[in-house]
């Protein structure tokens, strides 16, 4: 733990001004990941910026039949907003699925999005870490990696982006808000994350000097035939190995369209539109979705310790389909795999 | 009088839990308190080369920054390092000398006004080290062990392997059918919600009281006094309330030590809090490596056993239980063959977690008795019953009392046994499979001299005293329980007083010895006070009690009783004031004489249901009862929580927990609990407790056995067998987790 000076910012702008001003500060809104990183170490931010009381903190409802939230919306209150639960049940489920009550009391949206990997090896100072020592090896790859990537890895980092909110707003086409010295701009959701490629230090492609305002939901959210499964090693408070996001429609029992998202196998959340374009038309059988599997895993790697990432995903995938194609979600309430 | 003993009698300290108004050891407050904050090594062996604490210094606030090189003095002996329950070997000592035995090892120490500041300087610190090659591997080391010599006689080193019986290879040879596995049990760590913590107090004189979190505030006591070559009794450790430690505060802790260290070097009080990844430097459950065979001939009855076992333990001090005996005690064999090895890596020294040995060498052969139950196409329980020892054949001697038929019997029922069918994969609830598990467990029933002492004031007030501690257990609670009866005291009368170590002797709180031994001592010197009483009572002018000696009269009511006739009765009042005392004060030791005649012991039987989805491997553990015969039960509230809380821990050993090790670097890596798992409420459904009525009459007056491990021991096995009954999968190393199923 560094010392570190302490502001509040008093608008969006003003936000922007002051860490433009001090690129070493961040900005803090719930601080469940960034001060548990600096009590570690791992991040040593010379001012923490305190956004967490800037008006971000509405659900409110676009021209364009979706729903725009503010970067500052506890992930608890979003679960549980009547609009998301009913329209977006796939949002709400994937939240619920992850951290505890506590901690998603006091996650932001904006935070979520951007919470730093859980690899080990990024946590302990005493090891060479690319992410946080960009330069100094990849301790994981020949390492414990049974919670690492199996899709999208780099020879300099095979971390996974721990979110289970990500996994959803990506298979929902969502867009990312950001304002920055150079103004305001819109993110894809698919484009909001990155690869690590040789810049593993870098999560996101957010810009220096930006913060994230808010996060807009188009108006399809799949309400009909939807499910967040998610599959980790205790029955709740885990990080996922593999979790599915799924949301198709359809027109009797052909799909007519789908969406497919994967958390816990890649740098970002994974959506990879072959395997959808390989659902639609088809009825939704065990066999379509199992090809589905295929195509989404077929460049999946893994490692000593997290090749069995590869055929769980695979199950995962099939199981998360058959439920979303019966209308029976995975609940959150319930640990039995529906 | 039992009014209150067996009774489920909530916690005479839940108040103050509750309202945080007990205190534990690092929200104790002294005037200008300073704090500490440790430095880890970054290896897990060599040498300190340099140390550049002039940053660190440089931080307004600090007051120091001790290192190996500017400490004040500490014994130069290894005996003056050990402590009451250390095992053979050199003890570690923190900020002795440049080496480094194990990573996150403290090397440095720094002190300063605000804990927030002493934290920033830590990290300021600079070491670079020699470094040298090091092994934190089970694996890589098994071949590299050495092994402990077996014993002729068990009550020599009850920790060693016991003596081989019989002719096992031969008989091995020419049993009919044989079973053999190898298992394996990760190390695994205690996790205590509270932090460890130490409050050090310098006072008048350069005496000091020490707020710790310990399980033997006079092991501590004696330890530091010893370490810092100081009158033992300018040195008061106080632990009045512990929060969880599971046998991780059995031996005095580092931050105690460091504590101390900044506290004489400042002549000013110091806290130091460990951070819950610090905590993973200390002590842990060995890891555990088993080989078991078992051979069998066709009417059920086992020919041989071999268990060999292979444990963990540091580069400095051999720590080991009696990992490889428990057989001897369960099943029936006249031929069995024991070893066991030590591996040497470079970590801390392994300790005593929850039922030490117990928990990994009965998960072990509970596994391989159920392996063998299927190989012969048996009912696991049958086989159990047909291989029942009603003898530790180890000392060839009977049980005080072994209730072991009664957990069985009255487990399956309630479990509903007997609606299992046998085969595997043979159950299914939809997509789940669902399998049926059982195992043995067996603990010991240990006893130790320990001194109680009790005030009772004419007003019918008394106060128990001893220096033991309530580690969460609920000590306090059965303390007072024993107490109100043989004081013959309402409950709200009595005050009890432990975790100070200027109380009367009790040993540090563990192997489940203080509930028999502390209720025993209570009743001894309640005895002497009730002599006592009487005697003033015959001083009494015509008194109806003249003519009876202390064992004829009970203390009822505030009243002492004839036990031949109820009217005639004094009050406790009348007799101190004729008496012209307003208190009576009594201290005696409760010493168990164990005349070698029998073996004491608990045991359970624990039964398993689990439901796992058959195409993705989740595994829910949704039922589990646990049949229990500890002997007399002292409180059912307190016991059932016990044994609750073993099955849980039980689950997380079973599918859970592992501390997780980088080799290349020796370090830990889990070391935080969000990454180390143990279950969480989700993954706990139905607990039934099941207390078997046990009498005994030989292992102690009051027939108390302890209740503190058994309840986690079996769970593991039988939550296994469970897996295996569901999947036909037998997974063999834990924890079982889902990508195991799939191999
Ligand atoms: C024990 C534990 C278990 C968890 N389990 C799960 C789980 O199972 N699934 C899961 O999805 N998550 C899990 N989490 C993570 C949790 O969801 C995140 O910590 C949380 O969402 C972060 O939100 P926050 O507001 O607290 O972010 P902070 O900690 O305040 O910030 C995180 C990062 O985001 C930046 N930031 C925050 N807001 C903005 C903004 N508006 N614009 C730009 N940058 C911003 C900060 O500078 C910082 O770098 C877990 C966390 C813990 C501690
Ligand atoms: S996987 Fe990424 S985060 Fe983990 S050690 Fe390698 S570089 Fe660091």
């Amino acid at each position: 733990m560094i010392g570190f000076q302490y502001s509040r910012a008093q608008d969006v702008a003003d936000a922007v001004r002051q860490i433009a001003a001090e690129p070493s500060a961040k900005f803090i809104a719930g601080g469940t990941n960034l001060i548990d990183l600096m009590k570690q170490d791992v991040e040593r931010p010379s001012r923490l910026i305190d956004i967490s009381r800037l008006p971000l903190r509405s659900v409110e409802e676009t021209a364009s039949g979706g729903l725009r939230i503010g970067a500052l919306v506890p992930n608890a209150d979003l679960a549980y907003h009547p609009l998301i639960a009913q329209r977006y049940p796939m949002l709400a489920s994937s939240i619920l699925a992850g951290a505890s009550a506590q901690l998603r009391n006091m996650a932001s949206t904006g935070g979520n999005l951007l919470q730093r990997t859980r690899c080990y090896y990024f946590y302990d100072t005493a090891t060479p870490c690319n992410k946080r020592v960009p330069g100094s090896g990849c301790s994981a790859i020949a390492g414990l990696n049974r919670m690492h990537a199996i899709l999208g890895t780099s020879e300099s980092c095979i971390a996974t982006h721990p979110s289970d909110m990500c996994v959803a707003l990506v298979a929902l086409d969502a867009t990312v808000h950001v304002a920055g010295p150079a103004g305001a701009r819109v993110i894809a959701f698919a484009d909001f994350h990155r690869l690590p490629g040789d810049e593993p230090q870098r999560d996101t492609t957010l810009q220096d000097g930006e913060i994230v305002t808010a996060v807009e939901l188009p108006e399809r959210g799949f309400s009909a035939h939807y499910t967040y499964l998610k599959i980790r090693d205790r029955l709740s408070y885990a990080f996922a190995l593999v979790s599915v996001a799924a949301g198709l429609e359809l027109e009797g029992d052909r799909i007519k369209d789908a969406r497919l998202a994967l958390g816990g196998v890649a740098h970002k959340p994974w959506r990879d539109p072959t395997a959808e374009t390989a659902l639609r038309g088809q009825p939704a059988s065990q066999a379509t979705f199992a090809s589905a599997a295929t195509i989404l895993l077929r460049d999946a790697k893994g490692y000593e310790h997290n090749r069995f990432k590869i055929d769980l995903a695979r199950r995962a995938i099939v199981r998360a389909l058959t439920q979303a194609a019966a209308g029976t979600p995975q609940l959150q309430s319930s640990k039995k795999i529906a | 009088m039992t009014t209150y003993i067996g009774t489920a009698t909530s916690r005479i300290d839940g108040h103050a839990k509750v309202t945080g108004t007990a205190k534990y050891a690092a929200e104790f407050n002294a005037p200008h308190l300073a704090h500490a904050s440790v430095v880890g090594s970054t290896i897990a062996r060599g040498r300190i080369a340099r140390i550049d604490t002039s940053r660190a210094r440089s931080v307004p606030g600090v007051l120091a920054v001790l290192t190996h090189q500017n400490r004040p003095p500490m014994a130069s002996d290894d005996s003056a390092y050990k402590d009451d329950v250390a095992p053979e070997g050199a003890p570690f000592r923190p900020l002795y000398n440049d080496r480094i035995l194990f990573s996150d090892q403290p090397v440095a120490l720094v002190v300063a006004e605000e804990p927030e500041i002493a934290r920033l300087a830590a990290s300021l610190v600079r070491v670079e080290y020699h470094v040298d090659l090091h092994v934190t591997d089970v694996h890589r080391q098994r071949h590299s062990t050495f092994a402990l010599e077996p014993v002729e006689r068990l009550d020599d080193n009850p920790f060693a392997p016991p003596p081989p019986r019989g002719q096992p290879e031969h008989s091995l040879a020419s049993a009919d059918m044989r079973h053999r596995a190898e298992y394996f049990v990760p190390i695994e760590h205690h996790n205590p919600m509270e932090l460890y913590a130490s409050t050090v107090v310098f006072e008048d004189e350069g005496r000091l009281t020490i707020y710790d979190k310990t399980q033997g505030v006079q092991n501590v006591q004696r330890y530091v006094a010893s370490v810092f070559e100081l009158d033992p009794s300018h040195v008061r450790v106080m632990s009045p309330f512990v929060g969880g430690a599971f046998g991780s505060g059995l031996r005095p802790q580092y931050q105690v030590v460091l504590a101390v260290l900044a506290s004489l070097s400042l002549k000013r009080s110091v806290r130091l809090v460990l951070t819950r990844q610090q905590m993973y430097g200390l002590g842990y459950r060995p890891a555990m490596l088993q080989e078991i065979e078992l051979g069998i001939n066709a009417h059920g009855a086992l020919a041989a056993i071999t268990h060999e076992a292979t444990t963990v333990t540091s580069q400095h001090e051999n720590y080991y239980r009696q990992e490889t005996g428990w057989s001897g005690l369960l099943y029936r064999s006249e031929h069995a063959r024991y070893a066991h090895k030590l591996a040497r890596l470079d970590l801390a020294t392994s300790c005593d977690m929850r039922a030490p040995s117990a928990a990994t060498a009965v998960y072990a052969l509970e596994c391989a008795m159920d392996e063998l139950a299927v190989a012969l196409k048996l009912d696991p329980l049958e086989l159990r019953l047909r291989c029942y020892s009603e003898r530790d054949q180890h000392n060839d001697r009977p049980y005080s009392s072994k209730g072991l038929r009664d957990c069985y019997r009255r487990g399956a029922e309630a479990f509903g046994w007997s609606e299992r069918s046998p085969e595997p994969r043979s159950m299914r609830d939809g997509t789940e499979l669902v399998g049926w598990g059982m195992a043995t467990g067996v603990w010991e029933a240990l006893q130790v001299p320990i001194a109680v002492r009790i005030a009772l004031t004419a007003n019918g007030h008394a106060e128990i005293a001893c220096a033991t501690s309530d580690i969460g257990t609920g000590t306090y609670t059965i303390m007072a329980q024993v107490a109100a009866d043989m004081l013959g005291l309402p409950l709200d009368n009595i005050t009890v007083r432990i975790g100070d170590s200027t109380l009367p002797q009790s040993p540090v709180e563990g192997g489940s010895w203080i509930a028999a031994s502390v209720s025993n001592g209570i009743a001894t010197t309640a005895q002497a006070i009730r002599a006592e009483l009487l005697h003033l009572a015959k001083a009494v002018p015509g008194s109806p009690l003249r003519d009876l000696a202390p064992d004829d009269v009970v203390l009822l009511d505030g009243r002492l009783v004839s036990k031949r006739d109820a009217a005639h009765a004094v009050s406790i009042a009348d007799v101190m004031r004729h008496g012209g005392v307003d208190r009576i004060e009594q201290e005696k030791t409760a010493s168990f004489h164990h005349t070698g005649a029998h073996s004491h012991n608990t045991h359970s039987a624990v039964f398993a249901e689990v439901k796992v989805d058959e195409q993705i491997g989740i595994i829910r553990v949704t039922r589990v009862v646990s049949a229990v015969a500890g002997g007399r039960i002292l409180n059912a509230k307190t016991a059932r929580s016990q044994i609750m809380g073993g099955v849980v821990w039980g689950i997380g050993m079973a599918l859970h927990e592992e501390t997780l090790i980088d080799h290349t670097f020796g370090r830990i890596m889990n070391a935080d609990i969000a990454e180390y798992h143990v279950p969480v409420n989700a993954d706990v459904h139905d607990i039934e407790v099941i207390f078997v009525d046990e009498p005994d009459g030989i292992v102690n007056p009051l027939g108390i056995k302890g209740l503190g491990e058994i309840g986690i021991v079996g769970v593991a096995a039988a939550i296994a067998n469970a897996v295996h009954h569901a999947t036909g999968k037998r997974v063999r190393d834990l924890p079982i987790t889902l990508d195991k199923l799939q191999r």
